[in-house]
């Protein structure tokens, strides 16, 4: 198998080199969308379900269309609709997937380690599609993947993410990622945003927007859940876009050439002004077709692609 | 008239109590059901005896926290099967805590606890009264009645008591009762949430933190209501060096204080959550802690700013643990581990003396709610616990008399067994093929030895 563990339940869990072999595939597979006709052969016959306790547009759109693009099945199953409705407990859905055959699930949960939960108890490979507020694999994949696109590297890069870093699975998984891959990560938020002992995972944490912003490479703008306000941890949104928003000044701060993401949805004029989200520095649209390529990528090396030559 | 009513020997062992001073070879001479002399060289007189060379005799073990569960959360564990866990644990006397459902609010509720205990066997069985009524921190139970109907201590353990005012009263009633009030301190504000400590690997995890400070503001708070009222507050399961260090002050000022502290908190640290994969078992009410909260907690035991070991023995259902990490329950099964992870992973690295751990688990905790165990003095019931430090076993929760098989140690290799638990010169727990045992041994009353509770499907 060309990845070490039958899952991706985070970057936590991947070495360097299984991030850059899932780059380096998402590249074939970016090619592979470019086409008119998208649709390979590889995956014929195989199952990927995905099976979302929270909402989501792109992760699971992505998800899918990288499954079907590859030839698999696909079976959506969403709380809303599902047996979890009526009090289904997840060790039992584990059950039934298992029982159904599913060769992949793709598993977006409100849980912190849900993902671990349920690949302790199934064979399919578990692919992480959001945990709690623990990791969000597949976003900082194909956020590293964009990266690289355009930088060519990732090694000594500085990026900055800004936003609410507690509650993200997205700035986590980067961070970590990103500090795997060689380059320096910055983050910035309020205080109150900020979870203790980010040194430690080894990004630099500020809590003015601006020096953290000071000669990046990438800009990365997380979107604020506007629930944390109610919980008193920022006083107001208004204040927030003040204070952290990316604008055209602070996006000048960062080099000429520095990108712009977000991983959506965006908050336009919170975390990021319009000016900024739909100028010339933002990749935030192609985010999501790299989302695609990176994802098709996964399901190929997770099912047996890429290790035989094949 | 069978043999052992002539009183027999428990010979050849290596005698530890603290409480008389003993630590050495002795036998131990038991008739009527009383110890009658501890020492070497007894006169054996004719009498049967016991051989236990090569193993350690302590006092009967007690641990003023334990949750029964019953009544109203049978599936979770009752006094029966609690008790026969405690039995098995070493354990001849546990300090029953009152958030069961209902609440252990009234003198009916502490009579019902205590006929079942006595019907359920010979391992003795103290209520704590709740402080406030259906623990909602509203209106003081009645603790007076209470108090007559036999609880030794009052406590809303497993919620903190919000209200300042509220605790002071509760303080000055439980004083005027001459009893405690043991206080589960956790500032129910900060640790709104929170599953896990808060620090580096909270952060890494991505599951919501409970500071330190969560525990220590509530120590605080209550050692100062301590020194208002001039009652007594024992604060449970202390786990975190900040908080030791406001005990070890208020201590030297004088305050009425005592605390406890857990085997699991003393063992293991929040790494333990990363390191299992988000493993439920180790979701416990306060979280486990870092590495120098552990030594803290540690080292305070070994000076006595910290009283005593209470295992705050949790049991739960699979269900209840095999679940989501932020919807599983809180706690963990702990009365049938606790003498060998205190033996293995604090007496045998040298953390804690073994005099010390054993004061910790006998005469300290008994004299934290002044319970009539701990000892084998002369007079003392012939309650003791035989343990084998030599025979390492893997901890199979299969095998816990408890329904309750939560435990982060499952595959733990320890030393450190009980093999023999005595209450009243009787058998309460015998660990079969560990040490033969004389026919004329009698069992202890009332306990259904044979009958092995089974986990429920």
């Amino acid at each position: 198998m060309p990845l070490k563990s039958k899952d991706v339940l985070g970057l936590k869990e991947m070495e360097p080199s299984e991030i850059e072999l899932v780059l380096d595939t998402a590249a074939s597979m970016r090619d592979i969308l470019g086409r008119t006709i998208k649709k390979v052969p590889t995956l014929r016959g195989r199952t990927v379900v995905t099976l979302f306790y929270e909402a989501s547009t792109r992760t699971r759109a992505s998800f899918e269309l990288a499954a079907k693009y590859l030839s698999a099945d696909t079976i959506s199953v969403t709380a809303a609709t599902s047996s979890v409705q009526k009090g289904e407990t997840l060790k039992d859905t584990a059950r039934t997937l298992e029982v159904m055959g599913a060769d992949v699930v793709v598993m977006r949960h409100p849980a912190s380690g849900a993902c671990h939960f349920l690949a302790s108890r199934v064979r399919a490979s578990v692919v992480n599609g959001g945990d709690g507020t623990h990791e969000h694999p597949t976003q900082a994949l194909l956020d590293m993947f964009t990266i690289r696109r355009h930088k060519g590297r990732l090694k000594g890069l500085v990026v900055a993410i800004v936003g609410d870093i507690y509650h993200s699975r997205v700035a986590r998984s980067n961070i970590i990622g990103l500090v795997k891959m060689g380059a320096e990560v910055r983050v910035a938020g309020p205080a109150t945003l900020l979870p203790p002992c980010l040194e430690e995972l080894g990004a630099r944490a500020y809590s003015r927007v601006e020096p953290a912003l000071e000669g990046a490479d990438v800009v990365m703008a997380l979107r604020l859940q506007l629930e944390r306000q109610q919980r008193g941890l920022f006083p107001s949104t208004r204040e927030y876009a003040r204070l952290y928003g990316i604008d055209r000044n602070r996006l000048s701060l960062a080099r000429p050439d520095a990108l712009l993401m977000h991983p959506g949805p965006m908050n336009r004029g919170v975390e990021v002004c319009s000016y900024v989200a739909d100028g010339p520095a933002s990749v935030i649209e192609e985010q999501v077709t790299n989302g695609v390529a990176v994802r098709m990528a996964l399901l190929y090396l997770l099912l047996g692609g890429g290790g035989d030559g094949s | 008239m069978s043999r052992s009513d002539r009183g027999f020997v428990v010979a050849g062992g290596t005698v530890v109590d603290p409480a008389s001073g003993v630590l050495g070879p002795a036998d131990v001479l038991i008739s009527e059901g009383r110890v009658r002399a501890v020492g070497g060289g007894l006169s054996r007189d004719g009498l049967p005896v016991l051989d236990v060379s090569g193993r350690l005799v302590l006092p009967g073990l007690v641990d003023i926290h334990v949750h029964l569960r019953e009544p109203g959360e049978e599936w979770k564990e009752d006094i029966a099967s609690g008790t026969r866990a405690a039995a098995a644990g070493g354990f001849v006397a546990v300090a029953a805590m009152a958030n069961t459902r209902p609440p252990i609010d009234s003198a009916a509720a502490v009579s019902f606890v205590l006929d079942r205990a006595r019907s359920a066997g010979p391992v003795r069985v103290y209520p704590v009264g709740a402080v406030t009524k259906g623990q909602k921190g509203e209106e003081l139970a009645e603790m007076g009645d209470m108090r007559q109907a036999g609880a030794v201590a009052f406590s809303d353990d497993g919620q903190p008591i919000r209200s300042a005012e509220m605790m002071r009263c509760a303080l000055q009633y439980a004083g005027m009762l001459g009893v405690p009030v043991i206080s589960h301190c956790q500032d129910p504000d900060l640790s709104a949430g929170g599953l896990m400590n808060l620090g580096l690997t909270s952060t890494r995890l991505g599951l919501r933190g409970i500071p330190t400070q969560a525990e220590e503001v509530m120590v605080y708070r209550d050692l100062a209501l301590c020194a208002l009222t001039g009652s007594r507050v024992h604060i449970a399961h202390v786990s975190a060096a900040d908080s030791v260090e406001v005990l070890r002050r208020a201590r030297a000022r004088g305050v009425n204080a005592t605390a406890e502290a857990t085997p699991h908190h003393l063992i293991l640290t929040d790494r333990a959550v990363e390191e299992s994969r988000f493993d439920a078992a180790t979701r416990v009410d306060p979280p486990l802690r870092s590495e120098a909260d552990r030594r803290a907690l540690a080292a305070a035991l070994q000076e006595g700013v910290i009283d005593c070991i209470a295992t705050d023995h949790a049991p739960h259902h699979r269900d209840d643990k095999e679940v989501e990490f932020a919807y599983a329950a809180s706690g963990i099964s702990g009365l049938e581990t606790a003498l060998p992870l205190i033996y293995t992973h604090l007496v045998v690295p040298g953390a804690l003396e073994l005099g010390r751990a054993v004061a910790c688990l006998t005469e300290g905790p008994a004299r934290v709610l002044g319970l009539p165990h701990g000892t084998l003095a002369p007079g003392a019931s012939a309650d003791l616990v035989v343990v084998d430090v030599e025979r390492e076993m893997a901890v199979d929760p299969m095998e816990f008399y408890s329904r309750g098989k939560n435990t982060p140690f499952a595959g733990w290799r320890l030393r450190g067994w009980p093999v023999l638990t005595l209450i009243g010169g009787a058998v309460a727990y015998h660990r079969p093929g560990w040490l033969k045992l004389p026919e004329w041994l009698e069992p202890a009353g009332g306990l259904g030895l044979a009958g092995r509770v089974a986990a429920p499907a």
